[in-house]
């Protein structure tokens, strides 16, 4: 079985997020960055468990950034991975993103193909979908289990209200959400031996820029809190219904 | 030029998102000075025309069954089949479960560009640009679409469903789908409780409520409202609740009318999955909690004191 895992750079979930240059630009000044947690924590650990069930699995790490996300792909492959692939190029988009991940996987082979339910930065979610439509095979999105069998997937995914079980034959894409798989540390001999691994670097190809975040907004900041003494429940619940307007 | 809405239905019944959708289309069209048509694939027990109310002229349904059974790849085939026949310009999906698997595909084949999780109507005075959640609610963006044809998925409750009176007229579609690549073998939902996505007022507790065997302070809540129930990401990943009903920035974002935070401190990343609820309720111990300055409405007091007697008197409010 043949495995690419599509990972992203991501601000750490505890970064404060503003924004410079009249709100055109993220700013990064002082940004941890990490691997996105979705992409790391159930996309490519759940791909490490099926290589440690079934140890002919080959994996490959993908991700479509500039050559500030090598220390990410080290990241990933300290915790699994037999090989990895930066396509250099500024990910614009959901779709020029997809595109550049399609170029990798018509030349790989693979079976399956992981990535994140989305990225924590611009939680588009439709890179999965888009990579899946251009390479004309099914997607399922959202997943919260996988299994492997016979070259057949069969996959949890959350619905509203619930859960269903899905199979599908290979190749796919899934994108991978919580209850994947459970969060691992890399072992420092790895973090060491992931140094020296050779990231594969690819040209992009050329895609159209179909859509631009031309600014930003932070959520308006709220009022005050009106604060209600324990005890006068009854009054929090007239405000509720009352002020609010919202029982 | 129209703008095309697909209508998300289960078992029938036609989603709350999916009218979220209609009447956020229906006032686009009025902007750009054109039509609100909707797709319907598959069988719905409902009176299509009657959708007109919400501000549609045409509601175009292929009823073949086998929609209903259709994975995300046959059913974006058929969406932007019929948005290409129809010259609709913009094509607008709920971002929900159904939404997040079909509208990028259908995207791909418009050649259209992508804005997932759109909160407000586009700004058209300028080309197109559509106001979308970022960073995990943290922030937003405005993005541009710059091809002819657009696609937007619209974040639930960020959009009211608005109804007047009107009728629309139904046309019958003779379009089938291919075959699913993906058979679905099971659905398990979880009986009795409202869908997070779905609902207008959660209710949610943290690590301040010391163990699963008090959650009917939460549940009991919830009930009296008609609410949802969710928790904080402590509270799932140590097994306390389930992961669907973790609510944060790697969990489930939500936007209902009323937030209820029992016994959640409020950190940054759970913040950010909440931070666009209309009104927010934070009840703890801790005067300190970071909580409280996102909050509409306080109560420093212990929860097992404070839930019980707020639930009574929400109770004796709705007699």
């Amino acid at each position: 079985m043949k495995i690419l895992v599509a990972v992203s750079k991501a601000p750490d979930t505890t970064a404060k997020i503003t924004f410079k240059d009249n709100n055109t630009v993220f700013n990064e000044d002082g940004v941890q960055w990490i691997v996105n947690p979705y992409d790391e924590w159930y996309a490519l650990v759940r791909a490490i468990e099926l290589k440690e069930a079934a140890p002919d699995t080959i994996i490959h790490l993908v991700s479509v950034d500039e050559s500030g996300a090598d220390v990410i792909l080290r990241k990933a492959l300290a915790l699994g991975g037999d090989e990895a692939i930066r396509v250099n190029c500024k990910p614009t988009d959901s779709f020029s993103v997809a595109s550049q991940l399609a170029a990798v996987a018509k030349q790989g082979g693979y079976d399956l193909i992981l990535t994140g339910k989305e990225t924590i930065d611009f939680n588009d979610g439709a890179v999965p979908g888009m990579l899946a439509e251009l390479l004309e095979i099914p997607c399922i999105a959202v997943a919260t289990k996988l299994t492997v069998q016979d070259g057949q997937a069969t996959v949890v995914k959350e619905i509203e209200g619930g859960e269903q079980t899905e199979q599908v034959s290979f190749p796919v894409v899934i994108s991978c959400a919580k209850g994947m798989a459970k969060q691992r540390m890399a072992g420092i001999r790895n973090v060491i031996a992931a140094r020296s691994k050779t990231i594969k670097v690819l040209e992009p190809v050329s895609v159209d820029q179909l859509t631009e975040a031309v600014s930003f907004e932070l959520p308006a900041a709220k009022t005050g809190v009106k604060m209600v003494e324990a005890g006068q429940e009854a009054e929090l619940a007239r405000l509720l219904h009352e002020e609010a307007k919202v029982i | 030029m129209s703008v095309l809405i697909y209508i998300d239905h289960a078992d029938g019944q036609i989603k709350k998102s999916a009218l979220e959708a209609i009447s956020y289309g229906a006032a686009l069209a009025k902007k750009l000075n054109t039509t609100a048509e909707a797709l319907v694939l598959g069988k719905v027990s409902e009176d299509l025309a009657s959708l007109g109310a919400y501000g549609l002229s045409t509601v175009h349904q292929a009823s073949d069954e086998a929609f209903d059974k259709a994975d995300a790849g046959a059913l974006a085939k058929a969406v932007a089949a019929t948005a290409s026949e129809l010259g609709a310009t913009v094509v607008i999906f709920a971002a929900n479960a159904n939404g997040i698997a079909i509208a990028p595909r259908t995207a791909v084949r418009l050649k259209a560009g992508l804005v997932s999780s759109a909160v407000a109507l586009p700004d058209t005075d300028n080309g197109f640009t559509v106001k979308k959640v970022v960073f995990s609610g943290k922030a937003f963006a405005h993005v541009k679409i710059n091809t002819p044809v657009k696609v937007i998925t619209l974040t639930g409750n960020s959009y009211p469903v608005e109804k007047t009176e009107g009728t629309a007229t139904v046309a019958a579609l003779d379009i089938h789908p291919e075959t699913s690549k993906i058979t679905v073998t099971g659905v398990q939902m979880v009986e009795g409780e409202v869908p997070l996505t779905e609902a207008d007022i959660v209710v949610s507790g943290g690590r301040g409520l010391k163990g699963p065997e008090n959650w009917n302070l939460v549940t009991d809540l919830a009930h009296a409202l008609h609410g949802a129930i969710a928790c904080s990401r402590p509270v799932a990943d140590d097994g306390w609740r389930p992961h669907h009903e973790h609510v944060g920035q790697t969990g489930i974002q939500i936007a209902p009318n009323l937030y209820i935070a029992i016994g959640i401190s409020g950190a940054i990343q759970h913040l950010g999955g909440v931070n666009r609820s209309k009104t927010i309720v934070v009840i703890n111990k801790d005067p300190e909690a970071p909580f409280f300055k996102a909050a509409d409405y306080g109560i420093v007091g212990d929860a097992f004191d404070v839930v019980p007697r707020l639930t009574e008197a929400i109770k004796a409010l709705k007699g």
